[in-house]
Order: C-alpha cells, then structure tokens, then sequence
C-alpha cells in the first residue's frame, strides 16, 4: 500500500502540510470530543423545532385519520409518496458512494462515505414514515409483511409492487445500518481508547471489543467489499421497485418501461446534491477543509452533471414516446403537464433539473463552493418537482372529466414534509457529535499515498516529468485549503 | 524480568513496522499478533494469516435466502391460498424476482456479518483486549510474548533498529483491563 507512490496527475484527497496519523484523529474527532459550538446549537435547535413539527404533524394525521391531508378521491396519492420517493432517492447517494465507488476503487470516497452513509440512513427513516403514515391505519402496519393466513383472510399479494417495496424498503435500509456500523467499529474503538470515565464505558459496548488485529482487518476489509458488492445491485433494485410501484399501473404518465433507469439516475442525482448540501457546510464549519476537498466537491458535480444529464434525456424520451405510441391518454398526461394547470411545477422541474445542473460544465461554477451548494439545493427542489409532477399531473385528470380536480395541500402535508427534514437534519447533527463524520481508518490508509504533503515530496525529490508536474500544479489552483505560494517557488 | 508477559514495540510508521515484522522473522521470533488503526495490505501474508472464507459463507446465506423466498412464496401461492387471477399461473415467478433477490441479499448480509462478528468475537459491550491504547490512533503496534522469546534484549535493539519510537514491557496482557 505505502510501498509504491501513486502518479502525480492524480490530484490529491489530503490536503495540507504536516498532517500525521494523529493529527487525522485529532481533527476528525474534535467535534466529538468538544462541547458543540454555537452554529451547531443553533442548526440543532432550528432542527429540532422542524422535528417537533413532524412529531406534531404525524400525531394529528394518526389521530384524525389521512382526510387531514388535501387527499381528494381523484387524486389520492400527493405529497405523501412524493415525500417517500423524494427521501429514498437522497438515500442513494450514500449506498454509492460507500459501494459503487468502493467497488471501483475510488479512493475519494474514503472522507465522504461515513457522512453519505449516515445521511442514507436518515433519509430512509423519514422515507419510511411516510409510508406508514400514509397507511391510514398506521397501527396495522405490520400487515404488509407476509403473515400467515389465520392473521387475516389471505395472503399479502406477492405480485405487487407494494409488497415487493416493503421487502426492497426494509431490506435496504438493515443492510445500509450493518455495513455503516461494521464501518464504524474501528472508529468508535478509536475514540474509546481517548476517552475515560462514562463516555469509555458507552463507546466500549459499542465498539463491540474492536482491537485492530491483524485478523480482524484482513476480515474487515473482506466484510466490505463482499458487503459493497451485494449492496450495489441492492441499490439499483430499490428505486427500480419503488419506481414500479407506478410502472406496472395503467395510469398514463407512469406506464412507461423507461421508468427503472429514470427513477435510479434521479435518485443518484438529488442523492448527491444533498450531500453536497450537507457537506459543504460540515467541512466549514467542522474545519474538515483538508479532508473534504475542492477536487471532492467536484468529483460529486460530475456525477450531478452524468446524472442530470440523464433525467434530461429521460424527460425527453418520455415526450418523445408519448407521442410516439400514438396512445391519446399518454399524449395527453404529457400535453397537460406540459401546459395544464400543473405547468409550472413541470417547468420548474424541467430548469432545476434540466437546465441549470448544466451550469457545471464551467469549472469555475463547479468548483465554487457558494455556486455549488446553492445548485444544489436547486437540485434538490426540482427533483421534489419531479415526483410531485409525475403524482399529481397523472392523477389529478384521470378517465372521468366530471371528477376532475386539483390538488391543495393542507396544513398537516405542509408540517409533514418540513418537519421531515427537520427530523432528518436533527439526526444528522446529532451524528456529527457522536461518532466520527469521516472514517478515520479509511483516511489514514491513503495518507502516505494521495496526501498533498506525499506529492509534495516526490515534487521535491525530482526524478518527476516537468510536464506532468506543471500539470499537477496548475490542478491545484482550484483547491482552497492549498496554499499558492509554495508552488510559486517551484 | 519474570513479570513481563508481552513486549510491544511501538512504530510510527506502517513501512518500519513491516521492516520490524521482517526483523524479527528473520530471527525466529514469533510474534503474536500486531494492531494497527487502519488496514495494512500485506501484513495478513507475512504473518501467516489464511484468507478469509467469508466469502464461501456468504454466497451459501445468500442462496438460503434464495430458497427461503422461493419455497414460501410457493407454499403460500400455490400450496396454502392459490388464488385465479385471470386465469395465469399461481407461482408467478417473474413476480417473484424482486422480492427473491431482496430476501437473497438480506440473509447474505445478515449471514455474513454475523459470521464476520462471530469469527473475530465481536459482540456488543465485549471487553476490549487492548495492548497498547494508541494502536487505533496513531500507533503500529507489535506484540511479542515474552515467555516464549527469552531473549528480550535482542527483541529490544531489533525493533528499535527497525523504527521502533517505544518498546514497552508489559506486565498484563490487556492494559484495557486494569
């Protein structure tokens, strides 16, 4: 591993001089080990009064049944399943990050992946309130799951795409917990052998007797790749099935086979801005800007380009197809998103995810922190447009003229979603205070390969092509944690 | 001298604690086990380590679930409630692959870490055996027993040779415990 040096194009995942093992653990553990400072007490106050909302929201819809939501017979499905789908999807980015680009030996991955992972784990939860919400009788929610006969009349029916969701959902979200924890175990290990009195007794249960023997990391590192390679077929398959929770209905607008591959490149794409989102704020405020890099951030609005670029070209087959099938229903949910009394949900949906990702193409946008996080959200926003647009706009005309309707949130959908993402960021600062945001093991591995200060010295020794140097260094201009003047000298 | 149970020599580096390990193979010193804050990619041949067969484990918890998945859904399908719809077949196993692969990759991940968790003994409030505290921070980590290598001044000077920043000589085998 240390043994051989890696090319100087490669931009470095490390930046800043005299970074040694310890120092890694000292910043990765400051926020844990310190009493919070203000902004985090007043994002989790914020946070926490978005929870509560939630917790309010929730209640009264359980109590008062789901007539508390704008729900009307024509269009039954609102922003409950478009809360769902748009929670899952962000869940996506994590399960990337910590498999896909494991898998395809992405180094990059290792200083974003425990946060990624967190932020899957969050998400999902809140996806899964919804679905229990949305239920009706959220006390017999256990009826999805396929009990035996004498519990009820029959069976759960095995061919829908419901029950295969509640399998996907639930199957998605354990085996993201295990491969986060068994991640987390050398890290919890580690601030357990820092730490004393209370806190060594609770960080000892967790670590579960974590050693770092010879055994258990050959294992270790074993566990992950078997775990990242059944976990990237997992993740195309749970937005592929919650995407067939639409395809295999007759409704036009969601019986379309392109659906699959659509719903996973959007679920990748709002994933990723919401990291982005997250941890744009988390490298500054946390001073992680050495970890978190400038070359981090734009890897990530790479794939937010790929990716986007993708939705575009589905949105576009989608119109093409409409008309092509020369089905008049089909034509005519596109015609009515397009131009109906929904046309501006469509086309806010068209630029946030369309049009403006693009903007990446400049690198001075993509490697601009402020552009970047605000795109971001920009993102964000859209793709809650895409679900919303695809829901409401195939439902709300359906067959019948005479029950035509529009759709009109009522307070209770309103309080439900915000307070969703209240309940989200709640858990996720509460996870910056109590376990390591960054793998401190995964970041130690590639110190002495991909660090600034190992280049640095390659750079110094000489022996390097001027051309591929010249290279390396004009790549460094966009870092904001590098600093210039060392480079002028050389 | 007769109290140390383990000498610990403790390196700053992974490249000198390899050259370490290489010392004192070369002369016949065995060593028990070394720790380490991070994963150290050839450490696992030089110490004898087999690969792993987790993967062999995995691949038959994932075919149970396979199974699992296939044979209920066939008693509950055909054998315990079929139901006509539309006169197609009862065990419709298109239907059935997602639900299939799901459960497939739930008993593999569930089995897999269980066995992984089992085979190092890692459980929930397990008492950490540590021997030296800075080996998940920043220290690479040589144990040697002391009973079984008589000659602890040459242990000594060979991984001081080696990089060695500290040998220490411990008394207890796990200072976590004290």
């Amino acid at each position: 591993m240390s043994g051989h040096n890696e090319s100087i194009l490669r931009e470095p995942l490390i930046t800043g001089k005299n970074i040694t093992y310890a120092k890694i653990t000292d910043d990765i553990l400051m926020p844990v080990e310190n009493k919070p400072n203000r902004a985090w007490w007043i994002g989790f106050i914020v946070s926490l009064c978005g929870a509560s909302l939630w917790v309010f929201a929730v209640s009264y819809t359980f109590w008062t049944g789901i007539g508390a939501w704008g729900l009307n017979k024509t269009v039954g499905w609102a922003w409950d399943i478009t809360g769902f789908v748009w929670w899952v999807g962000i869940g996506h980015a994590g399960t990337l990050i910590s498999a896909v680009l494991l898998l395809f030996r992405q180094n990059w991955r290792n200083s974003i992946n425990r946060s990624a992972e967190a932020m899957t784990i969050f998400a999902v939860i809140c996806a899964a309130t919804y679905v229990v919400s949305h239920m009706g009788r959220p006390w017999l929610a256990y009826w999805v799951l396929p009990l035996p006969n004498q519990f009820g009349s029959l069976w759960v029916n095995f061919n829908s795409p419901l029950v295969w969701d509640m399998f996907a959902i639930s199957t998605y979200f354990s085996v993201s917990l295990l491969f986060w924890y068994t991640g987390l175990l050398p890290d919890i290990a580690t601030i357990r052998d820092r730490a004393t009195g209370l806190r060594k007794k609770i960080y000892t249960i967790f670590s579960f007797g974590w050693t770092g023997s010879v055994k258990t990391w050959q294992r270790f590192e074993a566990v992950s790749l078997i775990l990242a390679g059944i976990s990237t077929p997992l993740v195309l398959s749970v937005h592929t099935i919650v995407s067939m929770d639409f395809a295999t209905s007759v409704i036009p607008g969601w019986h379309t086979t392109i659906f699959p591959p659509y719903f996973v490149a959007g679920a990748i794409f709002s994933g990723f801005a919401m990291v982005l989102t997250l941890l744009l704020v988390v490298r500054k405020v946390l001073g992680l800007e050495n970890y978190i890099t400038m070359f981090h951030i734009e890897s990530m609005n790479k794939i937010i380009i790929v990716t986007g670029s993708i939705v575009g070209v589905a949105y576009l087959t989608e119109l093409f197809i409409a008309w092509y099938s020369g089905s008049p229903y089909e034509m005519y949910a596109f015609q009515n998103r397009i131009a109906g009394p929904y046309w501006w949900a469509y086309w806010l949906m068209m630029t946030c995810n369309v049009i403006s990702p693009q903007l990446f193409w400049f690198k001075k946008i993509r490697t601009n922190i402020a552009a970047t996080w605000i795109l971001s959200i920009v993102v964000n926003i859209g793709m809650w447009f895409e679900r919303f647009v695809i829901i409401v706009t195939s439902l709300h005309r359906d067959y019948l003229p005479s029950s035509w309707a529009m759709f009109y949130p009522t307070w209770v959908d309103v309080s439900v979603f915000v307070g969703s993402i209240g309940l989200f960021f709640t858990l996720f600062l509460l996870f910056l205070r109590v376990l390591p945001s960054i793998a401190i093991a995964e970041v130690k591995m590639i110190l002495k390969s991909a660090s600034e200060q190992s280049k640095m010295e390659l750079i110094k020794e000489g022996h390097l092509d001027k051309e591929q140097m010249k290279e390396y260094i004009e790549s460094l201009e966009k870092f904001d944690s590098v600093k210039q003047e060392e480079y002028a000298k050389l | 001298m007769s109290n140390i149970k383990y000498i610990i020599g403790s390196f700053g580096d992974p490249d000198e604690l390899m050259h370490g390990i290489d010392k004192l193979q070369e002369n016949n010193i065995s060593i028990y086990d070394v720790y380490t804050p991070m994963p150290i990619h050839g450490i696992e041949a030089k110490l004898g380590v087999k690969r792993s067969r987790l993967d062999v484990a995995a691949f038959f918890f994932g075919i149970t679930g396979t199974i699992t998945m296939l044979t209920g859904v066939y008693l509950a399908t055909v054998v315990d409630w079929p139901l006509n719809i539309g006169g197609k077949t009862h065990f419709a196993l298109p239907d059935f692959i997602p639900i299939t692969f799901e459960l497939t990759i739930l008993f593999c991940a569930f089995g897999l870490v269980g066995s992984y968790y089992a085979s190092t003994h890692l459980f929930p409030g397990r008492a950490p055996r540590v021997m030296d505290l800075r080996a998940t921070n920043d220290r690479f980590v040589i144990a040697v027993d002391a009973k079984e290598n008589a000659d602890h001044a040459k242990i000594d000077e060979l991984l001081k040779g080696a990089g060695a920043l500290e040998v220490k000589y411990n008394e207890r085998k796990y200072i976590s415990y004290e």
